[in-house]
This record gives structure tokens, C-alpha cells and sequence, in this order.
């Protein structure tokens, strides 16, 4: 089973939520950051690393000698990554998506694969779980493809070590929040009751319901804000799996860097039993969609 | 004409109810929310809406299940698995479809269509505080920096029409594409973070961002009571690497009364908080003029 902890707004506690859940679940799991951009799964479950590699983008390298200036990679690419002027070929490395659609189509085979380092995987454990994060180069603009080569290394891990994954997703409600959470059997959407988070809770929700996935809800920082959020769940049928209540001293040690089911023996107990209600509603088949065993 | 954008690496440290504190506080600007995935900001300005465009960017294959002939030279050239074969025969999922156009150039039956986007939309309004540009994606669809380079490109024009020297503009959190488009040619980036793990953590990652394209970076720790000893090492940190810290500001629910009430702070009776953030905008403004 594969769960998704995704919201819309950013900092509603998808982390602390995922941490949690790693530390009181009880089977083999991976426990993947998939939050490229800003990972901080790992500030918080500490783990050991034990490999670490680069991860790369397949992009086009011009040999000179056999191009003819025919401009047709040029006329294909659709990210403005290479232009033909005259007898000048310029590739822009940083543009590319990495389709591979230029060096299908050269009449000359002038184009062959070269390499733009998006990131670095890394991998160990943590506890009794496994651990993998994606961590974006910083001024690396594209982090679906880099995301889906630590998607690649998540399934290698699963096939040497069968087990559940955890993935703490990036926040919105755009590309790379819906590359994140398309191949999960359950998403968990974190939310706070205040406007903003139930503004961003809806656009989640919009953006997550296509996809026809067992979804429901984790309120964090319960009683702040309006009881707006309660009746929308309701209205959409988002089950509410656990409420985390609005507590300073959640949020200190939170700030302490601390796992949030250790704090006291009711929020591990909050999480424990929301371990439960996550694998009934992956149990839980909607209409036209089997559920992974 | 000055363009100021706050940012924040991590979510949720209070971005968008401090920049509706300066939309509230500045003179002469145009506001403009840059987070074209999940924008707040208008729940605070309550704009009205005064121009409606239409984004359009990228494109989607579709396959015309009259014209294909089964032959799946497509599935395996998509590189992103967007091409999907079922009892119906061949179909592009959209939600994985990156526009590349490859199933489009070598379907031999030239049965893959290809159509332009429409992304979202984007909009000029006006505000207790003034003009404010700002846009909604459709929720699953494509995040765009170049939605976020037409909004502050608008955001300039009004600028320069109306006269006004200011652009204010509410950031995306991460480091990504949208950031870093939103801090293409700005002349001052304000990151707000908080005294926890991550708080600091991305607070490094955007600085080196700022870094990398050189521009202006100065810090707001919010939160700052939280913990007190991280707050002390992000100043340290902003301290050795000469980033000034423009306010340290306490753990204050007052943010999401106003929050609630559709108001910024500074509309709330004044408190010594609200002080503070009058003071900070002063510091913000001066940090504006001084950076090349």
C-alpha cells in the first residue's frame, strides 16, 4: 500500500503527519520525501544514510560533424531547448524536459544523450523503516522528472523489501504536487481550519478527487479558525481520519525537531489509530478502481 | 520602480499575512500574488475584479480513436508513461502528458491531435490597498512560471501607467520553477521563516537560491518565541553570511484572527505587535532603496 500525505496549503503539518505515521507503523515501510524542493522528512526521523547517487535528466549533445542545420529537432521541441540559426546549434540544457524527441527525429543521428544533474537521491534507514528523499540542486527548475526517479528507486526498494511506503508529498495543488500523489493507493490530505487552509483545502481537493482515489482528511491545529472545513468533508463525503488539536506545545516541539506521536501517549495513540483507519479506507474500493492488495 | 517579493522556502510560516501587513502599510504600489497554485492573499484584500484573461500555455496530445490504427509506435517513445492501452485501444492520460509533441511527429497515421492548454486564469482587481494582479491555475493542471512572468509583467505596467514606484509581490513557497520565476529581476527578496527544523533548514536552500541569481536577500523570523535557541542559530547563520534580519516576531494567534475576519493585523486596534510590523515594513523599504 502506498500513502500519499498531500495538502494544498504549505506548512499545515503534512510532515509532522508523515513522521508520525512512520514511527508507530507496524510493517516493513518506506518512508520517501518526495517533497523535493524543501525535504524536511528527514530533519525529523533522522535517519542513517547508506547510499546516496545524482540523478540526471537524458538531454541532447550536438555532434557538430554530422548536423546539417536542418532545424528539425528545433521545429519539434516544444521547450524552446534548441534553436537552429544558420549554421549556429544552440542547446539550452536547463530548458529541456528531457522527452528524447530530438534525438528520435535527426535525420543524421547528430544528436546523442548527455546528462543535466537535477538532484541527489538518497537512501538508509530510519528506525525500523526504510528512508528515501529526493533533495532538488538548487536552481533546478523542473522537479517532476526528478521526482520520478526517486518514484524508480522507491519501486526497486519495494521490490527487494516488499512493504508499505509513506510519502510526504510537496504542498499545492499543481504538477508536481499531482505527479507526487498519482501512483498512491490513499491520499491523506493535512489541513488547518483557518481561511487559508480551507482555501487551499478545496483546491486540493479539486485537483486530487479526478484521480478517483481513496482520500480523507487530517485536521491539524483543530479548534484555531472556522468549522467551515467540517461541513465541506461532509458534503464531498472526506471521511475526517484524526484531529490534531491546536496546541503550543505541539508546535514547540515540533520546533524542537521532535516526532509529534512521541510527545505524549494520546497523540501516539491519535496516530496509531489513524494507522488503522488509513488501511480501511485503502481497503475500501470506489467504483471502477480495485484497491492494491 | 522597485520590486520587492516576499518568499518563505517552507510553508505556513505566515508569507501571506505578513505581505498583506506591507499591502496595507505601502504607498504607491501595485500588489501582486505570485502564487499562482494556492493563492491567499486575496482572501485578505478581497479584490474586485476588473479584467478577466485567459492563460493558455503548453500543449495536450489527445489520440483520435477513429484514426489510430493500433499500431502503438507511440506507448513506448513517451517518455513521461502518459500513453495508455486498454480494451478501448491507445489513450493519453493528461495528467501525465508533458506536451512534448514525440507521439504527435512519429504517429504514422497522424492520429495524435495536439491542442493548446487553457491553464487557469489571471486578473487586474482592485482593493482597499490598491490595484492587485493575481491569477488562479486550475487545480491539477500545470504550474507555470511563465503564468507567474505575465502577472508581474502586468504588475509593471500598472506601475508605470498609474505612476506608482512599488511592486509588492507575495511569493510561492519552495525553490522551484514558480520561485524562480518570481525572482527573476527583483530587487529584494524577504523570506519569512520560524524558528523550527525546516524553518532553517529551507531558509538555506532559498538563500542560495537568491544567491545563485543574485539578488537582495534579507530575513523575517517569525514565530521567533517558538524556539528560542533555533532562532538565535538563524541569526547566526544570517549574521555569517551578512543577510540582515529584518524582525523577529512572536508566536501570535492574532494572524489568524484577522485571518478570520478577512483583515490584516494592522486594521486590528494597535497592539505592541502591530507596532512591530510597522517598524519592520520601514526596515523592508529602506533595505528596497539601498540594494542596486
Amino acid at each position: 500500500m502506498i500513502v500519499s500525505v498531500a495538502s494544498g496549503k504549505g506548512g499545515t503539518g503534512k510532515t509532522t503527519v508523515a513522521a508520525s505515521l512512520t514511527t508507530v507503523w507496524d510493517g516493513p515501510l518506506v518512508a520517501v520525501d518526495l517533497d523535493v524542493e524543501e525535504p524536511n522528512l528527514h530533519l525529523f526521523l533522522r535517519p542513517t544514510v547508506e547510499g546516496r547517487e545524482a540523478a540526471h535528466l537524458e538531454i541532447p549533445v550536438l555532434d557538430q560533424s554530422r548536423c546539417t542545420y536542418c532545424g528539425t529537432c528545433s521545429d519539434l521541441c516544444q521547450f524552446k531547448a534548441i534553436s537552429v540559426m544558420g549554421k549556429l546549434v544552440l542547446i539550452f540544457p536547463e530548458m529541456c524536459h528531457g522527452c528524447g524527441g530530438c534525438l528520435a527525429i535527426c535525420p543524421e543521428k547528430a544528436l546523442s544523450p548527455g546528462q543535466r544533474e537535477l538532484g541527489e537521491i538518497s537512501w538508509g534507514r530510519a528506525g525500523g523503516a526504510q528512508f528515501l528523499m529526493g533533495r532538488l540542486r538548487v536552481g533546478e527548475a523542473m522537479s517532476p522528472p526528478f521526482m520520478r526517479l526517486v518514484k524508480a528507486k522507491l519501486d526497486e526498494m519495494l521490490a527487494a523489501s516488499p512493504g508499505d511506503a509513506i510519502l510526504d508529498a510537496p504542498p499545492g495543488v499543481s504538477c508536481p504536487a499531482v505527479n507526487a500523489v498519482i501512483d498512491s493507493d490513499v491520499i491523506i490530505l493535512v489541513t488547518e481550519p483557518t481561511p487559508f487552509g480551507f482555501h487551499d483545502f478545496q483546491l486540493a481537493w479539486e485537483a486530487f478527487a479526478p484521480l478517483g482515489k481513496p482520500m480523507g482528511t487530517v485536521v491539524n491545529r483543530a479548534g484555531l479558525g472556522s468549522k467551515d472545513l467540517y461541513g465541506f468533508c461532509r458534503d464531498k463525503g472526506l471521511p475526517i481520519l484524526a484531529e490534531i488539536p491546536f496546541d503550543r506545545a505541539i508546535a514547540e516541539a515540533y520546533a524542537r525537531g521532535r516526532v509529534i506521536a512521541d510527545v505524549s501517549p494520546q497523540l501516539r495513540e491519535t496516530f496509531v489509530s489513524l494507522r488503522g483507519v488509513i488501511r480501511d479506507l485503502a481497503g475500501r474500493s470506489r467504483p471502477g478502481e480495485v484497491a492494491h492488495a | 520602480m522597485r520590486e520587492i517579493v516576499i518568499i518563505s522556502g517552507k510553508g505556513g510560516t505566515g508569507k501571506t499575512s505578513i505581505t498583506g501587513v506591507f499591502a496595507h502599510l505601502a504607498k504607491n504600489k501595485v500588489i501582486c500574488d505570485l502564487d499562482v497554485d494556492a493563492p491567499d492573499l486575496h482572501l485578505l484584500l478581497h479584490p474586485s475584479k476588473e479584467r478577466v484573461e485567459e492563460f493558455h500555455s503548453g500543449y495536450e496530445a489527445r489520440i483520435d480513436k477513429d484514426s489510430c490504427t493500433q499500431c502503438g509506435v507511440c506507448a513506448p517513445m513517451c517518455r513521461f508513461g502518459a500513453i495508455r492501452e486498454d480494451e478501448d485501444g491507445f489513450s493519453v492520460d493528461p495528467l501525465r502528458c508533458e506536451g512534448c509533441k514525440v507521439c504527435v511527429a512519429f504517429c504514422p497515421a497522424e492520429a495524435v491531435r495536439f491542442t493548446q492548454k487553457h491553464c487557469g486564469q489571471w486578473y487586474v482587481s482592485s482593493t482597499r490597498f490598491g490595484p492587485l494582479v493575481h491569477a488562479q491555475l486550475f487545480p491539477g493542471g500545470e504550474n507555470s512560471g511563465r503564468l507567474v512572468m505575465v502577472l508581474k509583467q502586468q504588475a509593471q505596467e500598472i506601475a508605470k501607467a498609474k505612476g506608482l514606484d512599488l511592486v509588492l509581490c507575495d511569493g510561492a513557497p519552495g525553490i522551484g520553477c514558480p520561485v524562480i520565476s518570481s525572482l527573476s529581476g527583483t530587487h529584494l527578496a524577504v523570506a519569512v521563516t520560524e524558528p523550527t527544523p525546516s524553518g532553517m533548514h529551507d531558509l538555506e536552500r532559498v538563500a542560495e537560491l537568491c544567491n545563485h541569481f543574485q539578488i537582495g536577500f534579507s530575513v523575517i523570523i517569525n514565530k521567533c518565541d517558538l524556539n528560542p535557541d533555533e532562532a538565535a542559530r538563524i541569526e547566526a547563520y544570517c549574521l555569517a553570511h551578512s543577510y540582515p534580519v529584518l524582525a523577529s516576531l512572536p508566536h501570535d494567534p492574532v494572524f489568524t484572527r484577522a485571518m478570520v475576519k478577512g483583515l490584516v493585523v494592522t486594521e486590528l486596534p494597535e497592539t505592541e505587535l502591530s507596532r512591530e510590523l510597522v517598524r519592520t515594513w520601514t526596515r523592508v523599504e529602506e533595505m528596497a532603496r539601498r540594494v542596486p
